[in-house]
């Protein structure tokens, strides 16, 4: 199986090269991606610059293309593609249908991976986006139980990528508009969840408190962590009980998967976190590195270092990791 | 004139509630029904046949009737499910998904899609309109301006595909593997005593300080702030919409198509709407701010 990093800036890039990485994926520095933050991702230059790095050390470079463009940001999105493809990424990751279309007819010979934010959970989805788009690759958005994950393994008609450690999105990705509810932008529209310029922290009597557009999302007592205000991982109050009503701040892991995964056939797991620093993309890719060779190895005998855990559970959010839906139980 | 729907019922209804409202919207000045489950694979009060049944009833009553498809696919069984809806040659299916797409192309069915479909540019309308769409839905997050264009654009592309506007109701606004009904009640999703049946009308979500914020309905949330494009309506039709869908709800729903039939007919609604019920309305999205906001219409 492939190991895929995520790669916010070009020294994140060089870590997971260097970390052992496969394949890093990498998005332009505005709206065209869903991960649009304040001082990441790619101008051209740096860009050409991380993919010469990569290639020269055999790993292969991915552009993630995959919010939703809107007639008047047309232009800007197809010249996305048409840049990408003048740098020779060795994929273009897409979740729009018209801009795959378009990818497909402009730049045939380029790789075309559907982004987890095309939501295909289905085979008959993936079916559908690789008729028309001739896809190699999807990446299964993460609500599927390891079951279902099976069931369209075993019908895919593309390559299948998975989610393998990182902030767990608990919605359906690519079809949550909590974020726009909210502040007007989404991943679909702006690359942007609970987007920055929409936080406010304020200490109040009652404990520090975090708003998302004067939205109450959490409050904290002393000396308890506080976490970014994603909205979905706030404390609500439903039916008179207050408590993480939609999900925990937790992290998704996968590790105790891996033979599960390799078994199905799954041709690459994804690391989440364009967001994060390169010393947590050295720690994250180094340990994904040595569960991958270990794997490959001694398949028969695999089993998840105590280490390997440590590190991972010290990088999550909240100290706290999940197999999210890939366990049947999770609710 | 705009055509008024009814969307899918997105909440969990007893057989017998559903009988009812149906029996109710018969004769109400709907011109398109949507009817099937959209949200969760557990809720099988009516089985496929009772809906075929439904749809027919409904279609002698002069209602053009559309089935609508789950909106997550995560299952065989939901695969099931959905070719059953694709199997039939009388009536057309709302695509939820690019599964039902994909099914409905397969087997010739001609297809519309539904809100969480994301079809945000002209490109995409193009390339469904070649595969067999007949019509479409703005996902929800979208306003007037970008409707505009992607009508405008249509247009010039030559593409006759109506467009329908979500314009009351809660606002579908995720799907997850996670049921939050059943996780409200400790419950395992796979055994989760069909709670939703208590909540006709989904259950609130609020912040710390009582603002609602959501409404939780199985693995769906919807917005806390019930969605009125009421007063937009002049404006709808000026665009160039087709059809205006008005979302389900157990109460009032009578007064509410009423009410829309009015305005749509350019006459004043004799009372408020919004007087029926206690939830905030809201209408941001149409004027391109948050979801939640309600822009009075002089601002607009």
């Amino acid at each position: 199986m492939e190991l895929v990093c995520p790669a916010g800036s070009l020294p994140a890039l060089k870590t997971a090269v260097d970390n052992g990485a496969n394949a890093v994926y990498f998005g332009f520095r505005d709206s065209t991606n869903a991960r649009q933050f304040a001082g990441l991702n790619f101008n051209d230059k740096r860009a050409a610059e991380g993919i010469e790095y990569a290639h020269q050390r055999g790993a292969r470079v991915f552009c993630a293309i995959n919010t939703y463009p809107q007639p008047d940001g047309w232009e800007q999105w197809k010249g996305a593609v048409d840049r990408a493809a003048g740098l020779g990424v060795d994929a273009i990751i897409l979740a729009d249908m018209g801009l795959l279309d378009y990818a497909a007819q402009k730049h045939p010979d380029i790789p075309r991976h559907l982004s987890v934010q095309g939501s295909a959970t289905s085979y008959e989805a993936l079916k559908f986006y690789k008729d028309n788009f001739d896809i190699r690759r999807a990446v299964l958005p993460r609500v599927l139980s390891l079951d279902q994950v099976r069931g369209v393994a075993k019908h895919s008609p593309v390559e299948l990528e998975v989610f393998a450690f990182g902030s767990l999105c608990i919605m359906a990705e690519g079809r949550c508009y909590l974020s726009s509810y909210l502040t007007d932008e989404s991943p679909n529209t702006r690359g942007a969840c609970s987007p920055a310029k929409a936080v406010r922290w304020q200490e109040t009597p009652q404990g520090l408190e975090s708003r998302l557009n004067d939205v109450l999302i959490d409050r904290y007592g002393p000396g308890e962590p506080a976490g970014y205000p994603t909205l979905c991982k706030g404390r609500f109050e439903v039916e008179g009980s207050l408590y993480h009503a939609i999900e925990e701040p937790v992290s998704l892991n996968t590790l105790d998967l891996l033979p599960d995964l390799q078994g199905l056939g799954i041709r690459a797991v994804k690391i989440e976190g364009r967001q994060r620093s390169p010393a947590y993309i050295a720690d994250v890719a180094r340990t994904w590195r040595h569960a991958l060779d270990d794997l490959e190895s001694r398949p028969e005998s695999f089993t998840v270092d105590p280490g390997w855990r440590n590190t991972l559970s010290g990088l999550s959010e909240g100290g706290l990791t999940t197999l999210g839906a890939y366990h049947r139980k999770w609710k | 004139m705009m055509k008024l729907s009814l969307g899918p019922i997105l909440w969990f209804w007893s057989k017998q509630s559903v009988f009812d409202f149906y029996g109710k919207a018969a004769e109400w000045p709907v011109d398109t029904i949507y009817l099937g489950e959209a949200v969760c694979s557990r809720r099988r009060e009516l089985k496929p046949d009772d809906w075929f049944a439904l749809a027919r009833d409904l279609k002698a009553c002069g209602k053009e009737v559309v089935l609508s498809s789950q909106t997550l696919i995560e299952s065989e069984a939901d695969l099931r499910r959905l070719r059953r809806i694709c199997e039939q040659n009388e009536f057309c299916v709302e695509a939820n998904d690019q599964s039902a797409m994909q099914v409905a192309i397969g087997n010739g069915i001609p297809f519309v899609t539904g809100p969480s479909m994301n079809i945000y540019n002209v490109a995409t309308l193009k390339v469904l309109a070649k595969r067999g769409l007949k019509g479409w839905n703005l996902p929800v997050e979208l306003g007037r301006d970008t409707l505009a264009q992607l009508i405008t654009g249509l247009k010039q592309e030559g593409l006759d595909l109506p467009a329908e506007v979500f314009a009351w109701g809660f606002l579908p606004l995720a799907w997850s593997s996670r049921c939050f009904t059943a996780r409200h009640y400790n419950l395992p999703k796979d055994n989760c005593e069909f709670r939703c049946l208590q909540h006709p009308d989904g259950m609130e979500l609020r912040s710390r300080e009582s603002q609602e914020l959501f409404r939780l309905n199985g693995i769906s949330t919807l917005s806390g702030s019930r969605y009125d494009l009421m007063r937009e309506l002049p404006e709808m039709e000026r665009i160039g919409v087709s059809t205006v869908r008005l979302s389900p709800e157990h109460l009032g729903m009578d007064e509410v198509v009423r009410r829309f039939d009015q305005v749509r007919r350019g006459e004043t609604p004799d009372t408020d709407p919004l007087q029926l019920v206690e939830a905030p309305p809201c209408n941001g999205y149409w004027y391109g701010k948050p979801g939640m906001d309600l822009v009075a219409k002089s601002g607009g």
